[in-house]
């Protein structure tokens, strides 16, 4: 009834092809980023914020990344964790060399190196494919993981062998290290995510990402209408890593304030790969999705617990939450395997008729 | 499919509710939260530690209603060793003024060091974590009794050189190291290469790597290669285990095998007679034959109110629980002590930790006598540098086979220090320490 | 030119003046590729059957190692004396509770997913890997449990032989592993080459619509395999609980199987086979000789390095089918 778009005409190329056409949908949006930057940082608690939030954005842009790769060139890839890695080291090693540099843009630049160390483990894609390029990219999370724990220069030989996080300021306030507040570290992240998804969109739904689709779709059709696969792929591969390693930054420098490198282990990668298939694979907002229920879906179900107060001793808890959260996977691929995404346009869907059947 | 789409929305409004409407109820009582993992890839040793860390302070709730007269409130928050659980159980945890946590993992305890003075929270992580942080001027917030990882070494080489005669015996000998190739194992190296240099022997490393633990046979074939003279173990988890079997199939000497304070019975018990003769350092009793264990058994484990299995009781990483809890529950009475508070907040119990003094008599009265040497911390002092003395495998149990070794506090005194001040110097404004010292009650 | 000598020359010089640790190094490494081959074997069944990258393998290993010795203590409680007897027993009923998980997974999972993608049968692996890791710790504990290899008959002990100025030795366990892989390898070609089931196993692989379109039953196909995958794990968890001990961290150890499948192909027995033996004796080679250079520990990415490298030349593997791409 409410979700309608009769009556909205476009008289311009430029706006028929904006990215949201509907007048609803661009009203929703501005709600759901007023929300994000002044509602909840305003109500939600310092627990909802540190534990739920800030993790979910920056699996969020981790997951943006490795859909750009796998869901939009049908790359697949294990080495999320470790490309994680290297920007989380890159932005340490960039900010104790230059501590008068701001944090954020070191977080920013640091996704460079990450893209460069993508490129590099990229290069064997181009002549394998499909699970076999699945295995080789592990090559790359193991020999990253190694030189994480191998190079000392890495981590400013730190006797504890891990990055240990100085304090960083923004506009005059600690932005990380102990100091700094849940509220201001999330929107930072949320500014950073907010960009650069806002970016992804550009990317993917203009020329580049189209060369990507035409590639993830049949390569060798791709090939033949022109599109260049080396350069393609490998730019999927750059695009992929920076976003993972600004993730990693993030993660590393505004929620864990300190790592050591098994952090960015082989569990890390599978963890964002299911993020991106159960959030639907080739969209930005699955990524969203996928993030708040691998990631969500256990802490909800712990805070339920304690909040029912229920007594049950916390490993009991745990496997039970294991045993929940395979469950509904399983359930939500046999509901809809196309992820989360799907759901949700299907739900639009309904939403335009409503309250009709069709 | 609307509705499913109609379930999914309401999970997701539920999860929202949920998360931000999590309570932080004042209560009469101190609330003592314990970070375990009875789940997860280690919770083979986790699962003792548990036990015997929430056994001891329900025992004291159940047999003297509390410390003090206050109850304590115990919550344990399952980390599965995983540092993104173990900060959501810290957030989790953080709003209901605990009086201390013990992160039970080096990758938690890493992040916890520099929140701990904002937020009033002191860590315990006992004989684990940074090792600098038992120097207390830098790290007033951080405690790490009775000994470090660098300690540790060094009574392992004492004990060796006392073996062989003579420290400087050493020289020309060879030493292998096979350790977790992680923080924690690399953390001694330094230390190790030191001693090499100083007596002359030559040290040999054998990392291994996180994901090959249960995969050791090339390290120990180039312990046939290398043949030293003995082998220094810091393992965790499924390394233990592995690495004992694997130096029996080659033969080696178990009795010049020798490990830091982790390896638990299960761990020896899995490679049978063929154990027989492995050591480790440790400095509190095995088996179940002391009043405080005793006690446990007839308030907690008797009468069913733990899921302890009773064949856990006395097994060295459950008393090392107790242990744990010991020092928890004595810094809340010190902290009561100083105040005269009866419900201590964290800073009390900071100053409680810094004064901790649990001596002879008074392990006496809480049924330690004999289970373990007395504990004294200072406000310079986190650590105390405790000794630990040598047990051996007997191919059932671990039979106490040395008197206490004392670390070598000269060769790492420097080196805490440095690293203390090294990590100040890196962590630029890191804050200096503003709190008072107490005097010694 | 030291480095120089050290990576060409030093290495050979250890090789033949030490003979003894060539041939031990070599011995490891072939039971390491064997027992690597076993995991990947499981793999490379269920992918062939029904195309699915099966991530549970590894979770399945711990299950079946756990279902196994659980099942030993319970009835030693109920009175059967313990030992060889109550060892086959629990042997026995731990084939049977892997075959109703094979048969509940066909029922509950794969039915409903049947002709979906292939990435959304492997993410419902992970499901199955997640439901399985809570089900298991909540039956039958986290804490890690010593295998029953005594019970079961398995060999201890070495054998040792004298070479040169050195020794040899030979875990007899490990013997006992490298034959009955042998064994269940003959076994499973035997099943899929020249039995009727194996005939439709070979059709469901290629085509699951024309399978169906000549009267073989997919469910039926579907549950053999996870069965017989079930055993394969049941196999590797008692060899690897055997050398470590039976604990959740097992599932580690599975990942080792990626490379073997990469360079053996995902569809071949042979090539799991073969792939197992590469790089178990690569790896052991590599970082026995060339490891101490690089600090040692190279293991962990070794595999994939020397997987990677083949892949290069043959992107299908060495025993993959070939990869006919059509517009």
């Amino acid at each position: 009834m409410f979700y309608r778009e009769a009556g909205q005409f476009k008289t311009t190329y430029w706006a028929d092809q904006s990215v949201f056409p509907i007048l609803q949908d661009r009203i929703g949006l501005a709600l759901i980023l007023f929300t994000g930057f002044v509602v909840l940082p305003l109500t939600a608690s310092d627990f909802a914020i540190s534990v739920v939030l800030v993790p979910l954005l920056i699996f969020a842009l981790a997951a943006i990344g490795l859909n750009i790769l796998t869901g939009y060139t049908g790359l697949l890839s294990l080495g999320t964790g470790g490309f994680m890695g290297v920007g989380a080291f890159a932005c340490y090693k960039l900010t104790t060399t230059f501590p008068d540099v701001n944090i954020v843009i070191w977080i920013l630049v640091s996704g460079l190196f990450a893209s460069g160390v993508g490129i590099l483990f990229g290069l064997p894609s181009l002549r394998i494919k499909g699970f076999y390029l699945a295995v080789a990219t592990l090559a790359a999370q193991f020999f990253l993981d190694w030189c994480f724990v191998r190079v000392p220069w890495l981590v400013n030989y730190n006797v504890s062998g891990a990055i240990e996080v100085p304090t960083r300021t923004l506009f005059g306030m600690a932005i990380t290290g102990p100091n700094a507040t849940p509220q201001f570290r999330y929107l930072v992240i949320l500014s950073i995510v907010t960009l650069l998804t806002w970016f992804a969109s550009n990317l993917v739904h203009g020329r580049i990402g189209r060369s990507w689709m035409a590639v993830r779709d049949m390569d060798l059709a791709a090939e033949l209408i022109g599109i260049k696969l080396y350069r393609t792929k490998l730019l999927a591969f750059a695009v992929s890593s920076y976003y993972c390693g600004v993730a990693g930054a993030l993660m590393v420098f505004l929620w864990y304030g300190g790592a050591e490198p098994a952090v960015f282990g082989i569990d890390q990668s599978f963890f964002i790969l299911f993020m991106v298939i159960i959030g639907g694979l080739g969209s930005l907002v699955g990524s969203f999705f996928g993030a708040a229920l691998i990631y969500g879906l256990p802490i909800f179900m712990r805070s339920a617990v304690a909040a029912f107060g229920w007594q049950i001793l916390p490993s009991t808890v745990e496997h039970l939450t294991f045993m929940a959260v395979g469950a509904l996977i399983i359930l939500f691929l046999i509901i809809e395997p196309s992820g989360l995404a799907r759901l949700w346009q299907v739900g639009k869907q309904k939403m335009r008729v409503w309250p009709f059947p069709y | 499919m609307s509705k499913h789409v109609s379930i999914l929305a309401g999970v997701i409004l539920a999860a929202t509710v949920v998360a931000s409407a999590l309570p932080a109820a004042a209560q009469e009582s101190i609330y003592v939260p314990l970070f375990t993992y009875r789940t997860g890839p280690f919770s083979g040793s986790g699962t003792f530690i548990a036990e015997g860390m929430h056994d001891y302070l329900e025992m004291l709730n159940q047999r003297d209603g509390g410390i003090g007269g206050v109850k304590l409130t115990i919550e344990e928050c399952e980390t599965g060793y995983d540092t993104k659980k173990g900060l959501e159980c810290y957030e989790q945890v953080k709003n209901k003024k605990p009086v201390m946590v013990n992160p039970w993992s080096t990758g938690i305890t890493l992040p916890l060091i520099p929140r701990a003075s904002v937020d009033k929270i002191p860590v315990l992580s006992m004989a684990y974590g940074l090792s600098a942080s038992a120097i207390g001027d830098t790290f007033p917030w951080i405690f790490n009794p009775p000994a470090t990882y660098w300690d540790g070494l060094s009574m392992i080489l004492t004990y060796i050189g006392n073996k062989e005669g003579g420290l400087e015996k050493l020289k020309g000998k060879t030493l292998g190291y096979i350790y977790l190739d992680a923080g924690f194992g690399k953390e001694p190296i330094p230390l190790f290469e030191q001693f090499a240099k100083d007596y002359g022997f030559t040290l040999k490393l054998y990392p291994v790597a996180a994901t090959e633990m249960q995969n050791q046979t090339s390290q120990w074939l180039n312990v046939r290669r290398d043949r030293p003279d003995y082998m220094v173990l810091y393992g965790w988890g499924a390394l233990n285990p592995t690495a004992i079997k694997e130096a029996a199939k080659i033969n080696y000497p178990m009795d010049k095998f020798v490990s830091i304070w982790w390896p638990s019975e299960d761990d020896a018990r899995s490679a049978g007679t063929a154990a027989k003769g492995f050591k480790t350092l440790n400095w509190h009793a095995v088996g179940a034959n002391f009043p405080v264990v005793q006690d446990v058994k007839k308030y907690v484990v008797d009468k069913s109110i733990t899921q302890t299995d009773k064949a856990h009781l006395g097994e060295v990483l459950y008393n090392r629980g107790i242990y744990n809890s010991m020092l928890i529950a004595e810094a809340i009475r010190n902290a009561q002590k100083i105040t005269g508070k009866k419900v201590v907040t964290g800073e009390d119990v900071r100053r409680g930790l810094e004064t901790l003094d649990v001596d002879q008599a008074r392990l006496k009265e809480i049924g330690m006598e004999g289970f373990t040497d007395p504990v004294k911390l200072t406000c310079a002092d986190h650590n105390g540098h405790f000794a630990a003395f040598m047990q051996e495998w007997d191919g059932t149990k671990w039979v106490k086979i040395s008197e206490p070794i004392k670390p070598m506090s000269d060769k790492v005194g420097p080196l805490l220090t440095a690293a203390a001040k090294e990590y100040v110097d890196k962590n630029s404004g890191w804050p200096k320490r503003t709190e008072a010292c107490d005097k010694s009650s | 030119m030291d480095l120089l000598y050290k990576v060409l020359i030093d290495p050979f010089v250890q090789m033949s003046t030490a003979p003894d640790l060539l041939v031990q190094t070599l011995w490891d490494g072939l039971v390491a590729g064997v027992l690597y081959s076993l995991i990947a074997l499981g793999f490379v069944l269920i992918f062939k059957a029904s195309g699915v990258f099966n991530f549970a393998q590894g979770i399945m290993v711990v299950f079946a190692a756990l279902a196994l010795v659980g099942l030993y203590d319970t009835l030693r409680r109920w009175g059967v004396p313990p030992g060889a007897l109550a060892a086959y027993l629990a042997l026995a009923l731990t084939i049977a509770v892997m075959f109703g998980l094979a048969f509940v997974i066909e029922r509950v999972m794969l039915r409903p997913l049947v002709n979906q993608p292939d990435i959304i049968l492997f993410m419902a692996t992970f499901g199955l890997t997640y439901f399985l890791i809570g089900f298991g710790e909540l039956v039958f504990g986290g804490d890690p449990k010593v295998m029953i290899a005594d019970q079961l008959g398995l060999p201890r002990g070495a054998v040792e032989v004298k070479v040169g100025t050195g020794f040899f030795s030979m875990q007899k366990i490990d013997i006992a592993a490298v034959v009955i892989v042998s064994l269940m390898v003959a076994g499973l070609s035997f099943l899929f080459q020249r039995t009727r089931i194996g005939r439709a196993l070979r059709a469901v692989a290629d085509s699951h619509k024309a399978a169906l379109s000549v009267g073989i039953s997919l469910e039926q196909i579907w549950v053999v395999v996870w069965f017989a995958a079930g055993i394969v794990a049941l196999a590797t968890g008692i060899m690897w609980g055997a050398r470590s001990e039976v604990s959740f961290s097992l599932q580690i150890i599975a990942l080792k199987a990626l490379p073997v499948l990469i360079l053996g192909g995902f569809t071949s027995i042979p090539g799991a086979i073969i792939g197992g033996l590469i790089i178990g004796i690569g790896e052991k080679i590599g970082e026995f000789y060339w490891g101490p250079l690089l600090g040692s520990g190279i293991e962990s990415w070794l595999a994939y390095v020397i997987a990677l490298v083949f892949l290069l030349f043959r992107p299908q593997g060495l025993f993959g089918e070939k990869i006919i791409e059509r517009i």
